[in-house]
């Protein structure tokens, strides 16, 4: 039974699946469209980069991903500054005229965590440029509102470091940003396995987004449709609405009758 | 004859080209790249009328997977 009326808009798009997928790091396109079937996504993440002009015979990610069947998240991957971030998605934009961008600005090398103060910048600024920004994030409940009240189309605060593989650190917090917030929250960011992208549902997150641990599993087809199902379930076990915890045992079968 | 740089590429074209031509020449489609010529974002409609010139820097990007 699918719950009715269950819509993911983000920005003015509806998308039909909840999970959104990065695709970096597969063995090539051809596995990556794969892998993007299988998870029933129709947003992907994307990366700019320079064209190789040596090698016209190189596979495009394009070719492989039709973004007219498929919506295309430009991301700033990469981008250490403001400057850089804003110079890649004016160039998204005019690549395909995308308004809908992922702005990650990271501060950290070896931890890839986000520079918040860059990222709250480059906010307003795209904001203020027509973009519709969904905004990588630290999962600090004051920043991500600051974010929302900076024009973010949806916060997307990390579960622990981009490819850590770690799963939710801070489930409080997580809660505290869902709580809060009036546009949709993507967890985004070091979901290892399948039980991770469920828990992050179940807590209330309207979406999630995964890569590494798609790609990098053994079966990344098998993966990619095991978090199909597990960001399905989330949703519909956060909808339910959870039994409560008790601390003694509460016996499933009646005591009248017994023998 | 001009001296440019091509996606970081010190580069010698030969003839005179516009922006329109360079991709012509490196068989790119214009409808998957951008293009920024010193730092400034060149909107497709002018590629054929931008000329390259000599010590131009030159900046041609696409998608690729990314998460």
């Amino acid at each position: 039974m699918k719950p009715k009326k269950d819509i993911f808009k983000v920005a003015n798009k509806i998308l039909k699946s909840r999970l959104i997928v990065g695709t970096g790091k597969y063995k090539n396109f051809k596995e990556t469209a794969a892998a993007v079937k299988a998870s029933g996504a129709d947003m992907v993440t994307v990366a700019v980069r320079r064209v190789n002009i040596l090698d016209k015979k190189k596979p495009l990610l394009m070719d492989f991903l039709n973004p007219k069947k498929i919506t295309y998240l430009p991301n700033t991957a990469g981008c250490f500054n403001s400057e850089d971030a804003l110079r890649t998605l004016r160039l998204a934009r005019e690549m395909g005229g995308w308004k809908l961008v992922k702005l990650e600005v990271l501060g950290d090398k070896k931890t890839l965590l986000p520079n918040m103060i860059e990222t709250l910048k480059s906010t307003k600024i795209l904001v203020r440029e027509g973009f519709k920004v969904l905004v990588y994030c630290t999962d600090d409940p004051l920043l991500a509102k600051k974010l929302e009240d900076s024009g973010a189309s949806a916060i997307m605060p990390l579960a622990s470091p981009i490819g850590s593989g770690l799963g939710i650190l801070n489930k409080v917090n997580l809660k505290l940003i869902i709580k809060n917030s009036k546009v949709p929250v993507i967890v985004d960011a070091g979901i290892g396995t399948a039980s991770d992208a469920t828990i992050a549902m179940e807590l209330g997150c309207d979406g999630v987004l995964i890569n590494s641990a798609i790609a990098l599993a053994k079966n990344p087809l098998l993966m990619a449709n095991s978090f199909k199902n597990a960001v399905v379930s989330g949703r519909q076990s956060f909808l339910s609405g959870r039994m409560k915890k008790t601390l003694m045992a509460s016996a499933s079968s009646p005591k009248k009758g017994l023998i | 004859m001009a001296k440019i740089q091509l996606n970081g590429k010190n580069i010698i074209l030969k003839e005179k080209l516009t922006l329109f031509d360079l991709i012509q020449k490196y068989k790119l489609n214009l409808k998957k790249v951008a293009i920024e010529l010193n730092g400034k974002i060149i909107i497709k409609k002018k590629f054929k009328s931008t000329k390259i010139k000599e010590r131009d820097k030159i900046e041609i990007v696409h998608f690729i997977g990314g998460g």
